[in-house]
């Protein structure tokens, strides 16, 4: 729906979460009530003179604040009038700049207003009197977001020179109760802008230009250095990008506006381990596809076969066909998608790319069978009732029978596709799933949790296997659970049933249900040890768990066939050598 | 999982429990002890953990107990209602309920409702609320009438969020149940229709409710034996549009207990209630928990006499009326989590570290201040009452009036016991406040100088400049080399122009009074052996390797030191202060500072001082260019960038006047050429290390990765 007020700015939903705020390009502000089945307008507020890029509520829901161009509005809700205007001084270490962008506001419940701007200040307003309480100087660029705790006695703000500030309400001495905000503590954990910050209890979250997210625990009095208080930083999505047709030897590299096809090169020749094989045909591009329109691609697939592609914007649906003609590929993309295919979380093909599943943003699943050419709609599996969440991971098994999908929370559910029916759901577990993988034969279901627990529930039996039981009375190894980044993909070897391959952005692993498992004393990353020791230490020393770090940072691993392994890099060098340029900071004479 | 363990008994003498069972349990501002009030004329404080009764009060024949007795969070007094309308409070001290502190009020008491961190509320039959504290202001006053005629509360509870406290209350008319939510800093009442009679026949038993995020769940036991849950939501959009607003039920477990006998419910955590109830409509009554995730039965105990239908849940404990008999049931539950569930949660603790829950927490280091100083008006009124309460006064008070007028001695005595009890939060600034305390009297009292204290104080490793700013004046004026020494270790913040007078005063003090002082000598060590290393240093000049000294035009500052090379040679072999004086000159060195703020104090410091630093200094640098890792010997000496940095300082500070003097001269000079010849190697190394990088760089091209490349790899 429209909110006739050109491009939203911002948007801010009441304490209670019944209704919807949104700041526009005009400079209104509209008031939108949400009802569980929609969203329908309620009132237009005073209108200001120029867009409104923050908003935040009053914790009782009675006033807002709203952060303008060179000024600060308070509104009362029920009225929808504007009680106070506070102007913002343009002046900036003495230069006059020529606007001042208030970036965040924060209303606090004793009606303290906070505001970030683009002169680099942190401003305190009084919203009942509407004046200027403090202002600290913080950055010589732009102040871009803040973020309050929930016991409003400390908050955190984020710079385009990539520092993040810590403010905290303290008492001025020892012995009074007057309390006083204070900078106290700043952090330089991003080269560019920092664009959003979060404040949980226990930790400072930061997201910036520089496609890093870190966490930074408040944990100060914690005396022994240990995991839980280390700061982390995160900078892949925690999805998959990159599908693979292992047939046709394709991969398609999923970007924001356009995907990539590229038919991996060959070899002929042989050599022993660590060596780089001369290629007898390079990687061809084949294909490079463009979407229409400002929408991001928000997922993608490639069908086993390699003849279909699959992708999905936020509103659309494609489903492209590919002929291959010796060298020359050609395109057709099938129309008349049906309305119900509008925008999918998930796209996932059968082994035989016969079937297409997609898991749309309403929580349902669709079975569409694939012809040549066109396509029919098989079955739909709804969403369960009383959840609206997506399924935003699915898994086939090889043999077409048995389809996995799993939300944020709620557990995986298994549906039989043969019958159309649902057949068992693996119980909700706290953390939620970050890669899920059915292994052929078998039919058992690997789940990969954001905590590093692995679960192996065998789908025809309906219940976790001996080897999930005796992992988890064991326990993984304590470096395993400290690992930062999840587990993003899982694959099987057909030839080896004992096998599953598993990957997170800085190492791949061979988990190997045959050996033991490794306790805690043993050494976790065992590289290959090497061939000149006797049998009996090679024996002693190995573990389920074959880990190489070779290839970092990984994007994407798959098994293509039996002796073959694709791995996916991205180089973090790469992606800041194409960021926007940060603020520059003038050192010494330079 | 959730576990009950082994049931005890709390009385041993049947309570007065009418056929209503009791008023209520409730909990006391000491941990482990609950005020049990009984339907007559009773209060019982028990301590649970020894099972025994720790006092007992009774209100006179005809009179009746109406509202359970609670404790004053704030002030530890107990209160009480009786017939309806007469407020108690008492303490523990006192006997006779007859003889303390009586309130009578204009309107019944429904409840009063007490919970740590806030002052307790009273609600009354006809739903107003108040603050105790108000209330007793002025007891008389009017109570509005907040629900309509016919409408009965049926249930209550107290909350805190977000420090703002939060009440909550359920009200019946005929069959209808209706909730109020009433938040205290906005005094707005909302109203919400939790079930209307005529759509469902069946009556609500038991409420119980926690809070979760931004909303009140509200879980109710009906009487078709089904647990609902209610979300209601603290914070109302619009209160008064909200009026009367409908909240969902839905139901969380499915008929738990049979429908017809007085059934309770209590929650226990998120995941977990206690119901107390006959599971079927034959049976004996039990006491079940139920994990509402899973929707499983975790535990289940028979309760064979029955119980009064009623179950109270504090801490670890269960309370209920079983017979006649006040029976606690300790209660344990670990989180449920599926890898709970299937054997193993998670390894309890990482290998070589200790798990540290502690986050760092706001409200330590000024909760305390406050809390004191906070006088209360209560407590006023009780002194009126009786006279013999003493306030307690924190130990830090009563050292700092002892500091205004005992002799040093004492002080010394009073400081060391005080620093043996355990540490506060705010454990620093309450040192500060000692020191200032001490400072302060020395301002006034020109004899007082409690040295010993001054340093144990300094020594607990928590002081810094700014927390205590006269103490290095004062010990600059009493020339106290060794306090300033060990203000000089530990103080990260001293000011440049505070540093650069204890430098002066290091540098002016006589030997034999230094000789007299006890400095820490720990960061200077023996030089006097460098007579065998000097000859090495000398050799520097000739061995030079692929670089020619004579390119760089330096004939004569060569042929100037050759003049009088015995001189130098001289300077540089032995150190040209006192070991004591090097120490107290290698705790300067070791001070931070900033450049710009102290070079103009530097300029102060008279030439021949001046000289000697330079002096010592030179031989220090000396001393580190004997060994291959530039450092000195001894425990935490200076480092060789300290002693560069410094050099470089008082040239920059004193560059005219060191020139003009003569015996600077010559130590200018053989400066410049040791620096000369130091320069020399670095360029050397400088080259070997380009060399090296080049090895490196071929060395990697080697496994530099093409965009695209097939590897072999054999795995495992």
């Amino acid at each position: 729906m429209d909110a006739f007020g050109g491009p939203i700015w911002s948007m801010a939903a009441s304490p209670s979460g019944s209704q919807l705020l949104v700041g526009c390009e005009d400079g209104s502000l509209k008031l939108f009530q949400i009802n569980p089945d929609k969203i329908q307008f309620e009132r237009n507020f005073d209108r200001q003179k120029s867009r409104i890029l923050s908003l935040s509520w009053h914790p009782s829901g009675t006033h807002i604040a709203a952060g303008s161009i060179d000024c600060i509005s308070v509104f009362d809700v029920k009225s929808g009038s504007a009680i106070h205007k506070m102007l913002v001084d343009r002046q900036y270490m003495g230069v006059s700049k020529r606007k001042c962008i208030i970036w965040g506001v924060a209303f606090l419940s004793d009606g303290t207003v906070i505001s970030v701007d683009s002169a680099g200040k942190v401003q305190f307003w009084d919203s009942a009197t509407g004046t200027l309480v403090k202002t600290h100087l913080v950055a010589n660029a732009d102040v871009q977001s803040i973020a309050v705790s929930d016991q409003e006695d400390s908050f955190v703000v984020g710079t385009a020179e990539g520092t993040v500030f810590h403010f905290q309400l303290v008492s001025v001495t020892s012995s009074s109760s007057e309390k006083q905000w204070v900078r106290t503590k700043p952090f330089q954990h991003h080269t560019h802008d920092v664009r959003t910050v979060a404040h949980s209890p226990t930790a400072l979250i930061s997201g910036g230009t520089d496609t890093h997210l870190v966490i930074r625990p408040l944990m100060e009095k914690v005396e022994v250095k240990n995991y839980d208080a280390a700061l982390r930083k995160i900078t892949f999505p925690h999805r998959r990008l990159i599908s693979c047709s292992k047939k046709r030897q394709l991969l398609l590299f999923q970007f924001s506006h356009h995907l990539d096809l590229w038919r991996l090169g060959s070899t002929v020749a042989t050599g022993k381990h660590g060596d780089t094989l001369p290629l007898s045909k390079d990687a061809d591009h084949l294909l490079h596809l463009k979407t229409k329109g400002p929408e991001n691609i928000i997922c993608s697939c490639v069908s086993p076969c390699g003849s279909w592609i699959a992708y999905s914007t936020a509103s659309r649906f494609f489903l492209c066909r590919l002929n291959y003609e010796h060298d020359n590929i050609s395109l057709h993309r099938v129309s008349k998608m049906p309305a119900f295919l509008r925008s999918a979380v998930q796209i996932l093909f059968s082994e035989d790319s016969t079937k297409l599943f997609v898991a749309s943003n309403q929580g349902s699943l669709h079975i569409i069978r694939l012809l040549e050419g066109s396509f029919k709609h098989l079955h739909t599996f709804q969403a369960q009732s009383g959840t609206v969440e997506s399924m935003c991971l699915l898994a086939v098994s090889p043999d077409g029978n048995w389809l996995a999908a799993s939300g944020t929370s709620a557990g995986v559910h298994v549906y039989n596709v043969k019958h159309l029916k649902l057949h068992c759901t693996v119980p909700a577990y706290n953390f939620p799933v970050t890669a899920l993988a059915i292994a052929p034969k078998t039919n058992n279901l690997v789940i990969a949790h954001s905590d590093q627990q692995i679960f192996e529930y065998s789908i025809p039996d309906k219940q976790y296997t001996e080897w999930s039981r005796t992992i988890q009375k064991q326990g993984f190894h304590y470096l395993w659970l400290q690992r930062d980044t999840p587990i993003t993909h899982i694959s099987f070897h057909p030839k080896r049933p004992m096998h599953i391959l598993l990957h997170d952005a800085y190492m791949f692993c061979i988990i190997d249900k045959s050996l033991p498992l490794p306790n805690d004393k043993t050494l976790l990353y065992n590289p290959l040890p090497p061939t000149n020791e006797s049998d009996v230490i090679r024996r002693r020393t190995a573990h389920a768990f074959k880990i190489s770090k070779r290839y970092k940072p990984l994007l994407f691993m798959d098994l293509l066939d039996e002796r073959t392994l694709v791995a996916v890099e991205r180089p973090l060098d790469d992606i800041i050598a194409q960021l926007p340029p940060p603020i520059k900071k003038k050192k010494f004479g330079t | 999982m959730a576990a009950l363990e082994e049931e005890f008994t709390l009385s041993a003498v049947p309570l007065g429990a009418g056929p209503d069972g009791l008023l209520g349990v409730e909990q006391c501002d000491k941990t482990d002890q609950f005020l049990i009030t009984d339907s007559g004329r009773t209060v019982i404080l028990y301590k649970v953990s020894d099972q025994k009764p720790l006092g007992s009060w009774s209100v006179k024949q005809g009179q009746v107990i109406t509202c359970p007795a609670v404790c004053n969070f704030q002030t530890g007094e107990y209160i009480v209602v009786h017939d309806s309308k007469v407020l108690r409070l008492w303490t523990n001290e006192d006997v006779n309920l007859d003889k303390v502190f009586k309130a009578t009020l204009s309107a019944e008491v429904y409840r009063i409702l007490s919970i740590p961190g806030t002052e307790p509320l009273v609600l009354f039959k006809e739903g107003a609320v108040r603050g105790l504290e108000a209330l007793l202001a002025e007891p008389q006053q009017k109570i509005e009438t907040v629900i309509s005629d016919e409408e009965v509360i049926r249930w209550t509870k107290f909350f805190m969020v977000f420090r703002h406290p939060a009440l909550i209350f359920i009200t019946e008319k005929h069959g209808n149940y209706f909730a109020y939510v009433q938040k205290f800093n906005s005094s707005v009442v909302s109203k919400y229709t939790l079930l209307l009679g005529q759509e469902e026949k069946s009556v609500i038993q038991s409420f119980t409710a926690s809070l979760c995020r931004k909303f009140i769940s509200l879980m109710s036991l009906s009487s078709d034996g089904c647990i609902y849950e209610t979300l209601i939501p603290i914070h109302p959009s619009d209160p008064e549009k909200n009026q009367h607003q409908r909240v969902v039920r839905s139901v969380l477990l499915k008929t738990v207990v049979s429908g017809n006998a007085r059934n309770a419910l209590s929650v226990l955590d998120q995941d977990h209630v206690a119901v107390l109830g006959p599971p079927l409509p034959a049976s004996k009554e039990c006491l079940s928990i139920w994990n509402t995730k899973f929707q499983t039965l975790q535990i289940s105990k028979e309760l064979p006499q029955g119980t009064s239908g009623q179950l109270w849940y504090y801490g670890e404990h269960l309370f209920m009326l079983h017979g006649k008999i006040l029976t606690v049931i300790p209660y344990k539950c670990e989180m449920s989590s599926l890898a709970g569930a299937l054997g193993k949660l998670k390894h309890g603790q990482d290998p070589g570290t200790q798990t540290m829950p502690h986050f760092v927490n706001w409200q330590t280091s000024q909760g305390l201040g406050s809390q004191n100083s906070e006088p209360s008006k209560r407590i006023l009124r009780r002194r009126k009452i009786e006279a013999s309460v003493q306030p307690e006064v924190p130990a830090s008070q009563q050292l700092l009036s002892n500091i205004k007028k005992d002799s040093e001695k004492h002080i010394e005595i009073e400081l060391r016991k005080f620093l043996a009890i355990k540490r506060t939060p705010d454990f620093h600034t309450v040192i500060g406040d000692i020191v200032i305390g001490l400072l302060g009297r020395c301002k006034t009292e020109p004899s007082f100088y409690p040295r010993s204290s001054l340093m144990q104080l300094i020594q607990m490793h928590v002081l810094s400049y700014s927390l205590c700013p006269g103490l290095m004046e004062v010990a600059l004026e009493k020339t106290d080399v060794q306090m300033l020494q060990l203000c000089l270790q530990q103080f990260p913040d001293i000011p440049e122009a505070v540093t650069c007078a204890c430098l002066k005063m290091f540098l002016s003090i006589g030997d034999d009074s230094l000789q007299e002082t006890d400095v820490n000598m720990e960061s200077v060590s023996d030089y006097s052996d460098a007579v065998q290393e000097e000859k090495m240093e000398e050799q520097t000049g000739i061995l030079q390797n692929g670089f020619n000294p004579e390119e760089d035009n330096c004939d004569n500052c060569d042929k100037e030191l050759s003049e009088k090379p015995q001189n130098t040679i001289e300077e540089t072999t032995s150190c040209p202060v006192i070991p004591k004086r090097a120490a107290l000159l290698n705790a300067v060195l070791h001070s931070a500072y900033s450049e710009t703020f102290l070079l103009p104090h530097l300029k102060d410091i008279p030439a021949q001082h001046i000289t000697l630093f330079l002096q010592y200094l030179y031989f220090l640098y000396l001393k580190c260019s004997e060994n291959a890792t530039m450092t000195l010997p001894g425990i935490h000496p200076p480092t060789l960038n300290q002693i560069m940095d410094w050099i470089c300082l008082l040239l920059d500070a004193n560059f005219t006047v060191v020139v003009m003097i003569p015996e600077a001269k010559s130590l200018l000079l053989s400066l410049y050429k040791f620096v000369k010849s130091q320069i020399c190697i670095c360029s050397e190394l400088n080259k070997i290390e380009v060399s090296f990088r080049e090895l490196q760089k071929l060395n990697q091209e080697k496994n530099n990765r093409e965009l695209y490349s097939i590897e072999v790899l054999e795995l495992f």
